[in-house]
């Protein structure tokens, strides 16, 4: 059985499929695979944001602390979904916590050295943040959705 | 057609009367044209003329003693064939176990003559049939009252300030749903009553009055009487296109408009004789023996009449006021194959804030999608 | 006294409670049958009956039962008001009036060929249940059966002994929360994000909708966004009703009456009435 390459990985998920070669090149050269067992964390709040994942599969759990509270569960990724853009906008800082709800088998991108290829290719930068804006918008209309409470009823305490 | 003289129309009526029905007719009471019973021409509004405008209802005297010299006054027949409270059934319940329910016998099972009906309201009587009678479930409670009636019809000889039959298609007159119809010619103080008959009962109750059969004269003086009334409409609607316009145009800025002005009282709702929607309330007696589920008038501009969730879906009046308007003008026709106005003028005459359905509807014509 | 020639379809039957089963800290289940004994009527995924308690009032309630059972009429019961309180306060035996069954009806057999997408939020469940069940009478008339669900939050999530069975009889169950705690280990998210990770093919899919309006108007919109034509995604409205006869008039939607001409109407057939606020 042949080990898939990265590119022939990232050529799979929705989010990549139709980029020109030489930018699924590029984007392939600065990534790696990544596993991550029950309950162990991708990143942690505050944390330097440097890398970018495609969940290939488990699942991971958008998480923030509330004192008194504990951990608040914000939202959850599954395969395909990709998660991280912080690594775009200064200051790469991630906002929340991941932990993987499952075994995690995840894409890993070099998000310091995309940064730096994409300022120097602007064609690269330009699809890159055409589709993180778009996984950006997609996901703000989900939470604004969440924040309806649509199955709350009035009458509810 | 046969010409009815005062005692052959004195005995149209005790001919009814005699066949076990009671007589149902206008009479005046509190400044108005009311339906009561009537137990002869004698109590009839003699003399009797109205002057109506938006926000506006006035008896005047005439200068003659036509019996039927007015239009129609803030009632409709739909109180006698659609109540404003009725009982659907009773139960009882023997602890939690046990319920019986009990179909409530009928409230009025004497057979009725309406007597004066308009051709507007002859209209209005056969769209309240296509709701309770045409659609997928009869209501038997209408059905048997509607069974009941016999109608004398009157050709209107004067037009209402805010009548506008003409414009739907409704008057001023009478071409069906009646048993006999009668046109009142008023001359040098003389009164005479055309009479036609719309079925056979009718017929067969003309046939035995004393009564001649119709000049030419006369037949044509009928003629002239309606038309006249056709040609004094005191409102116009233009219905070309209203479905589909007010479908299209429900974000119009005259809806704002009128809203500023509707204070959903809903008198346009009760005095309409097409306005069908109901509520239903329950009561139990004391003892919680005994539950009575009954059947109450409602009207669409109540804030609860529509709800979801546990909240209001027409809370503001603008919603509700294009609610009333598109059903009436509208969406009547995708339900029921045609328009539910009869241009009767009432919800015109009765409105307090005097908001005019057919001065709105020309006002979204404007500027409209 | 004049006796009626028919029966007036506005006199309940009463039916007596059988079983009760609480589902969530509101809604109950109610399991009845014909006090009069006999078969419980014919019933079509998709209908409801109106549902009296004795001097309290009427209301609407979907049928969540097998229609391939006539032995019992289910009924799960939200309390949202004083009606539906005197319904859940019921003990076994206890008996309530029911007319119906009346409106328009899932079109699960037209879907067979395809794949079934059933989507449902909160108790939005239980009017499409009796689908499923159908579906699952002719399983293999359908490629896919999948049932994307979300609730508020676990403690709300309606039959949840029953999804598991149903991802046993080749159903794709995704289940989401909007809000949950540690104790929850599946997606949290609202429904539409279930869309994305569902396998089907939408040129051959149907789809069902039922929950709050909100959530069946993103949802049946994401639905057709990922492809599947608004004449096949079909939504099951609702609306205040008294007489549930096309008589009382408080069940308009612009056109139609939700109690006759619905509750099930095509996505196409009320798009664009779904956007006009307080319509």
């Amino acid at each position: 059985m042949r080990i898939r390459t990265i590119e022939e990985l990232l050529v799979e998920t929705r989010l990549f499929a139709d980029l020109a070669e030489e930018h699924l090149a590029t984007i392939a050269g600065c990534g790696t695979t990544a596993q991550f067992g029950e309950g162990e964390y991708l990143f942690r709040e505050g944390d330097a944001a440097d890398t970018f994942y495609v969940i290939r599969s488990g699942s991971v759990a958008l998480e923030t602390h509330v004192p008194g509270r504990g951990p608040a569960r914000l939202t959850t990724l599954h395969d395909e979904d990709v998660l991280g853009w912080s690594w775009l906008f200064s200051p790469y800082r991630w906002h929340f916590d991941a932990r993987a709800l499952q075994p995690v088998r995840a894409l890993a991108f070099d998000g310091a050295c995309l940064r730096q290829k994409a300022a120097d290719d602007h064609d690269l930068g330009y699809e890159l943040m055409r589709r993180f804006a778009e996984v950006i918008v997609s996901r703000l209309q989900a939470t604004r959705m969440q924040l309806l409470d649509v199955y709350h009823h009035p009458q509810d305490g | 057609m046969k010409l009815l003289e005062q005692p052959a129309l004195e005995g149209l009526l005790e001919a009814l009367v005699e066949r076990g029905f009671r007589l149902v007719g206008p009479t005046v009471a509190d400044g108005a044209i009311v339906y009561d019973e009537i137990r002869s021409a004698a109590d009839l509004p003699a003399g009797w003329t109205d002057e109506q405008d938006a926000g506006t209802y006035r008896l005047k005297r005439r200068d003659d003693d036509a019996l039927f010299g007015y239009a129609v006054g803030p009632q409709s027949w739909k109180r006698l064939l659609h109540p404003p409270s009725v009982t659907l059934f009773r139960a009882r319940r023997n602890g939690e176990a046990e319920l019986e329910v009990l179909p409530e016998p009928e409230e009025e099972p004497r057979p009725v003559a309406f007597v004066g009906v308009r051709s507007c309201d002859l209209h209005a009587i056969a769209k309240l049939d296509r709701v309770f009678l045409g659609g997928r479930y009869v209501n038997p409670a209408y059905e048997a009252r509607r069974g009941r009636v016999f109608v004398v019809a009157v050709n209107c000889g004067v037009a209402g300030g805010t009548c506008f039959c003409v414009s739907m298609g409704t008057g001023p007159r009478a071409t069906f749903g009646y048993d006999v119809v009668l046109t009142e010619l008023v001359e040098d103080g003389r009164r005479g009553y055309l009479a036609d008959a719309g079925s056979e009962r009718g017929a067969e109750l003309l046939a035995g009055l004393a009564a001649r059969e119709a000049s030419a004269e006369e037949e044509a003086e009928g003629e002239r009487i309606v038309e006249r009334t056709a040609a004094s409409m005191g409102r116009r609607l233009e219905t070309a296109g209203l479905p589909e316009l007010l479908a299209r145009n429900r974000d119009h800025p005259r809806w704002d408009d009128v809203a500023e002005r509707c204070l959903t009282c809903g008198n346009c709702t009760m005095v309409c004789p097409t306005c069908f929607c109901t509520t239903v309330e329950d009561v139990t007696d004391l003892t919680g023996v005994e539950a009575e589920r009954r059947q109450v008038w409602d009207s669409c501009f109540t804030l609860d009449f529509s709800y979801l969730h546990g909240g209001g879906v027409r809370t503001t009046p603008k919603a509700r006021y294009r609610q009333w308007l598109t059903h009436k003008l509208g969406t009547w026709h995708a339900q029921f194959g045609e328009s539910g106005c009869v241009g009767c003028g009432r919800c015109i005459t009765w409105c307090p804030a005097r908001i005019d359905i057919t001065e709105e509807a020309a006002a979204l014509r404007e500027d409209a999608r | 006294m004049a006796e009626p020639a028919v029966a007036s379809p506005y006199l309940p039957e009463p039916f007596r409670i059988r079983r009760r089963r609480r589902e969530t800290a509101d809604t109950w289940t109610l399991e009845l049958e014909p006090a009069a004994g006999g078969d419980v009527f014919a019933f079509e995924p998709g209908q409801f009956t109106m549902v009296y308690a004795f001097g309290a009032g009427e209301v609407p309630i979907s049928i969540s039962g097998d229609p391939g059972r006539r032995d019992r009429l289910v009924h799960t019961v939200r309390i949202a008001g004083a009606t539906t309180r005197a319904i859940c306060s019921l003990r076994r035996g206890g008996t309530l009036g029911i007319r119906g069954p009346y409106g328009t009806a899932w079109p699960v057999r037209r879907a067979e060929g395809g794949d079934l997408v059933i989507a449902a939020g909160g108790i939005g469940l239980a009017p499409l249940r009796p689908a499923i069940y159908a579906a699952l009478a002719r399983r293999e008339a359908f490629d896919r059966v999948v049932l994307l669900y979300g609730s508020r939050s676990p403690d709300q999530l309606l039959y949840p002994g029953e999804l598991e069975r149903l991802r046993a009889r080749s159903v794709d169950v995704h289940v989401t929360v909007d809000r949950a705690d540690e104790s929850w280990n599946g997606p949290v998210g609202v429904v539409t994000t279930l869309i994305e990770r569902a396998r089907f093919d939408p040129e051959r899919a149907t789809a069902l909708v039922c929950g709050p309006e909100v959530m069946m108007r993103f949802t049946a919109a994401g639905l057709a966004a990922a492809g599947i034509s608004t004449n096949r995604v079909f939504l099951s409205l609702e609306r205040n009703m008294k007489c549930a006869l096309g008589q009382c008039g408080r069940c308009q939607f612009g056109p139609v009456f939700v109690c006759g001409d619905g509750p099930v109407f095509p996505y196409a057939a009320v798009e664009r009435l779904l956007t006009v606020p307080e319509l």
